[in-house]
């Protein structure tokens, strides 16, 4: 059987990382502004928190979200391979950089890496303590709170400071990460012409730097509230 | 107006055939205009060599006009040299100081390998064009070139894009080694006439397959390809080529 053009074709290939990279783009949108709520009410942030707990669509969800990840690390890795073997085993001697190219756009590998390992430390800090504590059919977390309390646990989690050192780092390597990807997702997808480019670009920075802006903001704004 | 002659020290890539291995030799260059055309500083490096009974130095070259995209060069880490918009045919010296070393090295990719010093196997790229980079005529009278009106801006973009000379310095500025820009160039120049249109998406899944196949890498939009074209070719093609490449497959 031939396999489909999603596997064996490199443009095919490109728009799986597009169509899962925007899939990831929207959730990144949705959660910077759910943690937005929790800068105005703690209740209302608490009850977003409830609404996706241990609900079969919060489930549903979740289980999707992770594919995406899956797909997106999978074929980021997968296509890395095989463009170090396509471009040969000797290397140039000496390189410049070429005016125009981004350095996030030569680097979204390794920045898509430390995206992957600071999802694993946020995973640990919140979903253990919340859909995972309510999964397992607890309803106090480790802390001792109740799992859908976010707003405590947000206030505990960036109380302390090595925590905020680790947050920003990570959020500085997913605004990087989202500069080239917001606007190449429209490209790879073909949804991108002469006029658009550079309208494209700029889209995805303000984007990005409102997305990471808003979670930097949540997590300094909590820390500061520890210090008072 | 400052003339000086130049003295230069060249880092050439020297490698006998495609099995052995290759390296660097190191040769100063005397009194060099610096009106001198980069090819032909490399032509008075070559006389030299042969008069002190060594073997010149391969290097591909044509036209040296611009025009015919034989030649090459990944020249300080630059394919066709530090000048913008230009090919290493048309790189002069007034573009380096005296005393400069300069490093030239062959274009370096897996699908376009070394056959001598600096002369790589290019042939991939006419495989892709065989494979679809045509439009056919059916024989008989020659129709009026009026009879099929094409809008100003259509005839411009395919003109922009078939404007590729078809040299590789996308391929092998390229960290990926994609031949994107190149295929994206063909495709969007004969996409965008109605001449083109009939066999549109044939030849976007037959190009990009025989692309696949040949082993150039995946695109990630770096956008280093339009950065070195000597053509100035935008990676807005390759957007094109995706929207033909994808509908093709999406129509299947
Ligand atoms: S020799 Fe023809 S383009 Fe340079």
């Amino acid at each position: 059987m031939k396999s489909p053009f999603i596997v064996s074709s490199s443009v095919g290939r490109k728009f799986v990382m597009s169509i899962s990279g925007a899939f990831l783009v929207l959730f990144v949108t949705f959660h910077a502004v759910m943690n937005g709520v929790a800068l105005i009410s703690a209740e209302a942030y608490n009850w977003v928190c409830a609404v996706l707990g241990a609900n079969w669509y919060a489930i549903a969800a979740t289980l999707v979200l992770a594919g995406g990840v899956l797909v997106h690390v999978g074929y980021g890795v997968w296509l890395t391979m095989q463009n170090r073997k396509a471009r040969g085993s000797v290397r140039y001697a000496v390189t410049e950089n070429s005016p125009g190219v981004s350095w996030s756009s030569k680097n979204m590998l390794v920045l898509g890496l430390v995206v992957l390992l600071g999802l694993v430390v946020h995973l640990t800090h919140f979903w253990a303590q919340m859909q995972l504590v309510e999964l397992m059919g607890g309803h106090e977390n480790a802390l001792g709170l109740d799992p859908a309390d976010g707003a405590s646990l947000i206030a505990f989690v960036f109380s302390k400071w090595y925590n905020v050192l680790i947050y920003l780092v990570w959020f500085g390597a997913m605004w990087f990460h989202l500069t080239h990807g917001i606007w190449s997702m429209f490209q790879s997808s073909g949804l991108n012409n002469q006029k658009w480019l550079p309208r494209l670009k700029c889209v995805g920075n303000v984007w990005a730097t409102l997305a990471i802006g808003l979670f930097a903001l949540v997590v300094v704004v909590f820390f500061i509230k520890s210090l008072l | 107006m400052e003339n000086k002659l130049m003295n230069l020290t060249l880092k050439v890539w020297r490698q006998k055939n495609a099995k052995e291995k290759g390296g660097f030799e190191t040769y100063p260059v005397e009194g060099i205009s610096p009106d001198t055309s980069f090819l032909e500083m490399i032509d008075i490096l070559n006389n030299k060599l042969i008069h002190e009974g060594k073997e010149p130095v391969a290097f591909d070259h044509d036209c040296r006009e611009g025009i015919c995209g034989m030649c090459s060069l990944y020249i300080n880490g630059h394919a066709h040299g530090p000048d913008s918009e230009i090919t290493t045919c048309q790189l002069h010296m007034r573009k380096f100081r005296d005393g400069d070393t300069i490093t030239i090295e062959p274009w370096r990719s897996a699908a376009f390998p070394v056959v001598r010093d600096l002369v790589v196997e290019r042939q991939a790229f006419d495989k892709i064009l065989q494979a679809g980079g045509f439009v056919n005529v059916n024989t008989g009278g020659v129709p009026d070139a009026n009879a099929i009106p094409i809008p100003k801006e259509d005839a411009d973009e395919s003109m922009d894009a078939a404007a590729c000379i078809g040299c590789g310095a996308c391929v092998a500025t390229c960290k990926n080694g994609s031949a994107m820009l190149f295929v994206a160039a063909r495709v969007s120049s004969l996409a965008k006439l109605p001449q083109g249109k009939v066999e549109a998406a044939r030849r976007a899944k037959a190009m990009v397959a025989k692309m696949d196949e040949l082993g150039f890498g995946n695109c990630t939009n770096t956008g280093a390809c339009q950065a070195e074209c000597p053509k100035g070719i935008s990676v807005s093609h390759i957007a094109r080529l995706h929207r033909e490449f994808l509908s093709a497959k999406f129509k299947d």
